[in-house]
């Protein structure tokens, strides 16, 4: 009963030991060596990947010669791979300081005892912002990954005057893009770090002001991502394919980052309480950010339905060419992920969380979040994968080792934030609503 | 009217309350059901209640809206009157999913309201059996059928008592 039992010890400090960086070091290496043999065995013709069309490489050999602008290379592929993993991995991070926003801005209680938990991603935003910065920059992977930064597309007379594209100019044109990405990445780092720096400063102070300055940010935090989560959705997803455009998008790419956002932050709540963390955090508070989870994936079907329907319902040729393109364009490569992220991200999930106990049970959670962790990171391959890497695109061993690299680098960032600081938020003015929490 | 017969224990504290539901059950006497102005939490544990299985019903109100959604589109556009909408085959599947999840969705909340009216035995015309006003507002009243305890009356009213009722009233009806 909520008011008889024990509270266990606030004071707990997570342990990186020098063995888990070291495993996580190596692991980051052994995903690059894994792309350097990928793309190896392909360049030789070895193609060993799941969905590695052979023939794929052949276009790659005589792709070169021709010059031309929308053949892809296997170079686009490690590209695609990066930008991908990129956007993947920093929506799973920027998730961190969205959460903590809104309960903030909630005064909601009942996430307290695991609060430092999200409060630790937002640390990885750094890497995916280098990332994608240095790809923005460098002309030639921008001309891979973005179409619209083709010389002449928006020239009027050009050979490659594409006039639907030049009439977004003013929209997609390189010093306004490039402001806006280092915008976000900035206000979101920065927002978080005054979120993260109260946040310390109160377990030494029991002092109520820290938070009401949280709180201030938190609500500025939320003011800004509410239309920078919609722009950056455009920018980093939707301009790839340029011609293309849904009033959806900015919805549907939000509600996949916060989906996997939440299994991410469940996920390693469930870890670090096998290791012996989080005593404080009880099965309530586990179970409520399993609704969420739950809740949320249905909210991500629901947008990506009604995104699909109204363009399936109206059959446009210039709306339906994207669905097009991921049922049957390319050979038909893209139909699996477009099938896979439906039902590893709604089908799956939904039957399994379902009941009131599965999601109080360790097991049953930590399958539904690895199957929408693995779902999602499937639907920004389909997203932009047929954009980027076109017909070359597939799943091998470049994939498995990309998402290794930056799924270690992840983990080393977090992990490493999570020892900075006592793990439970111990002098938060709603801890003890946490502690007793109860349904 | 029957003759039915409760005791009913008025308490002033959701504590008190709470204690005194342990230590009644403990001597084996049965209580009807206890009237808060406010959810208690943990007292539904402390009574003894199962959880409840709301989702046996609504799944079943749900899966018939469902069933009756498909039928009704899969009949009227797809059999009885086949039109061409867009060019598209007369039955296309992601059309009907907004009908079938909105039927889904009524029948399961009507159904459940319905339930909800029938189970606690509200309705029209329906008087319903209040042991005391008072449980609306700040007090907190636990109902005890006599007719299903073998201890006495008077065994009941002071065990009530001792246990921290502040009132001990005899409710016929």
């Amino acid at each position: 009963m909520a008011h008889k039992h024990e509270t266990p010890s606030l004071d707990e400090s997570f342990d990186f030991s020098p063995e888990l960086r070291k495993k996580l070091i190596i692991s980051a290496i052994i995903g690059v060596a894994m792309v350097a043999l990928g793309a190896f065995l392909i360049k030789n013709h070895w193609s060993i990947g799941v969905w590695d069309a052979g023939h794929g490489a052949e276009h790659a050999a005589e792709g070169h010669g021709g010059g031309e602008h929308h053949g892809a290379t296997l170079f686009s592929r490690i590209v695609a791979n990066l930008w991908m993993n990129s956007v993947y991995f920093l929506g799973i991070s920027v998730v961190g300081v969205f959460f903590l926003s809104y309960n903030y801005v909630a005064k909601a209680g009942w996430y307290t005892s695991f609060k430092r938990v999200p409060e630790a991603f937002p640390s990885f935003i750094i890497v995916p912002a280098v990332i994608m910065l240095g790809l923005f920059l460098y002309p030639e992977t921008r001309h891979i990954i973005f179409h619209w930064t083709h010389h002449g597309i928006m020239e009027v007379g050009s050979e490659n005057y594409d006039k639907i594209i030049a009439g977004k100019s003013w929209y997609l044109n390189f010093p306004f893009f490039l402001v806006r990405m280092i915008a976000y990445f900035a206000v979101w780092y920065y927002l978080w770090t005054q979120i993260r720096k109260y946040s310390l400063l109160e377990d030494e102070t029991n002092d109520l002001a820290y938070y009401y300055k949280s709180r201030n940010y938190a609500k500025m935090f939320l003011i800004f991502f509410a239309v920078t989560s919609s722009t950056a959705a455009w920018d980093f997803s939707m301009s790839i394919d340029t011609h293309w455009f849904s009033t959806m998008f900015g919805w549907y790419h939000l509600a996949s980052w916060h989906v996997a956002g939440l299994a991410a932050i469940m996920l390693t709540i469930l870890l670090l309480k096998d290791k012996g963390y989080l005593k404080a955090v009880t099965f309530s508070s586990i179970h409520d950010l399993g609704k969420l989870m739950f809740g949320f994936s249905v909210f991500w079907t629901y947008v990506w339905f009604s995104q699909f329907l109204l363009i399936f319902y109206a059959n446009l040729p210039e709306e339906t060419i994207y669905f097009r393109e991921r049922f049957s364009g390319h050979g038909g490569r893209y139909f699996a992920p477009f099938i896979i992220n439906l039902l590893l991200n709604f089908v799956f999930p939904f039957l399994i969380l379902m009941a009131r106990d599965s999601k109080r049970n360790g097991t049953f959670l930590k399958l539904a979040c690895g199957s929408i962790l693995i779902g999602h990171w499937f639907d920004f391959y389909q997203i932009q994968m047929p954009g980027i890497a076109k017909d070359q695109g597939g799943i091998g061993i470049i994939e498995w080792g990309t998402t290794l690299t930056f799924a270690s680098l992840f983990i080393y960032f977090v992990a490493n934030q999570l020892s900075k600081a006592n793990l439970i938020a111990k002098n938060h003015p709603f801890i003890e609503e946490s502690l007793h929490h109860e349904i | 009217m029957t003759d039915k017969k409760y005791i009913v224990g008025i308490f002033n504290d959701e504590d008190v309350v709470m204690d005194a539901v342990q230590k009644i059950r403990s001597k084996g006497i049965k209580i009807h059901e206890v009237f808060c102005p406010y959810p208690v939490h943990g007292l539904d544990h402390a009574l003894g209640y199962d959880r409840p299985r709301m989702g046996v019903p609504a799944f079943l109100f749900g899966i018939t809206g469902t069933c009756l959604a498909f039928l009704l589109t899969f009949w009227t556009l797809g059999i009885d009157w086949p039109m061409n909408i867009g060019g598209k085959n007369f039955f296309p599947f992601p059309t009907n999913i907004p009908i079938v999840f909105e039927l889904t969705v009524l029948l399961a909340a009507f159904g459940m309201s319905f339930t909800f009216f029938f189970m606690e035995g509200l309705g029209p015309s329906v008087k319903p059996l209040i042991f005391d006003l008072r449980s609306t507002d700040d007090k907190f009243a636990m109902a005890i059928d006599l007719n299903k305890n073998t201890v006495s009356d008077s065994d009941i009213k002071a065990f009530l008592s001792e246990v921290g009722a502040e009132e001990v009233n005899v409710k016929e009806v």
